[in-house]
């Protein structure tokens, strides 16, 4: 038996590993919350709970598993609880803001720049690297109204009832705001993914 | 029926059932509109890669020096 043995790589509580993870977190929680505050708080909660038991974890997947599972509660709590964030009147603001007049014509029309192309298979991209950078990317350009509710909706898997009530918005409030968040991040893919030239798309190439 | 309605209905068709009504005007309306009809598939692309997407946040290494099996 060698003296000197290397951590072994499932060494849970590895500090290196452990702050790598928190920033994981973090990332997570600011990007719901878009509050760096809160999303402390939140992460700050949810590892002290999850590493309580930490040792009975097979490994680091499961572990990180966990606590993500744990943070997402956090985070939709934080969601529900918190305050009416934004009043209804500054969101239809923003809604005039966030138009779509640069996807339609006067008429309601697709222009003919952001008329959708075939994007033929696009579930083989999510086996791609690249394709999240971009996805990411995509949904970071989502006007952050919009992102919310959006991310309440796809992400976090909220009803719409419950995002209405917490956000204190309309029904059809929420469906403009979710039209046009998807309509932004089916821009973003189609240009800087779908129908760009140099991405290394489709060809599979990798 | 427009292009901006026919996307607005796509998209709350992720979030309520249509009605019949509406259900028939859309398809009106993509029978002859090709943009719409790519849109519509998108839409549905979306809520997927959503969701893959979330799930790589749960139980995927992506970061730098992330464990390695």
């Amino acid at each position: 038996m060698s003296t000197a043995a290397a951590v072994p790589d499932d060494d849970l509580l590895d500090s290196g590993y452990l702050s790598a993870l928190r920033q994981q977190m973090v990332k997570f929680a600011q990007m719901h919350l878009g509050d760096a505050h809160l999303a402390e708080d939140a992460v700050q909660e949810a590892l002290a709970g999850a590493l309580v038991g930490a040792e009975r974890f097979a490994g680091r997947a499961a572990l990180k598993t966990w606590v993500f599972a744990i943070l997402k509660n956090k985070v939709a709590d934080v969601l529900r609880h918190k305050q009416r964030m934004v009043d209804a009147s500054s969101l239809c603001k923003e809604n005039e803001e966030g138009a779509t007049n640069d996807l339609f014509d006067q008429r309601g029309h697709w222009l003919s720049d952001s008329r959708p192309t075939d994007w033929e298979n696009p579930q083989a991209c999510l086996e791609q690297q690249q394709f999240w950078l971009v996805f990411e990317a995509c949904l970071d350009g989502v006007p952050a109204q919009l992102s919310r509710v959006f991310m309440m909706r796809e992400f976090m898997g909220f009803e719409t009832d419950e995002i209405c009530n917490t956000v204190g918005i309309t029904q059809a409030n929420l469906f403009v705001m979710l039209h046009r968040a998807r309509l932004r991040l089916q821009a973003c893919l189609g240009q800087r993914w779908f129908d760009a030239k140099d991405a290394p798309k489709k060809k599979g190439r990798r | 029926m427009n292009c901006d309605r026919a996307t607005r209905l796509m998209s709350e068709s992720q979030d309520r059932p249509l009605t019949h009504g509406e259900r028939t005007m859309l398809e009106v309306h993509t029978w002859t509109c090709v943009g719409c009809r790519n849109f519509r598939k998108q839409v549905g692309f979306l809520r997927q890669a959503m969701q893959a997407f979330a799930k790589r946040q749960n139980d995927d290494d992506e970061g730098p020096g992330a464990g390695r099996v």
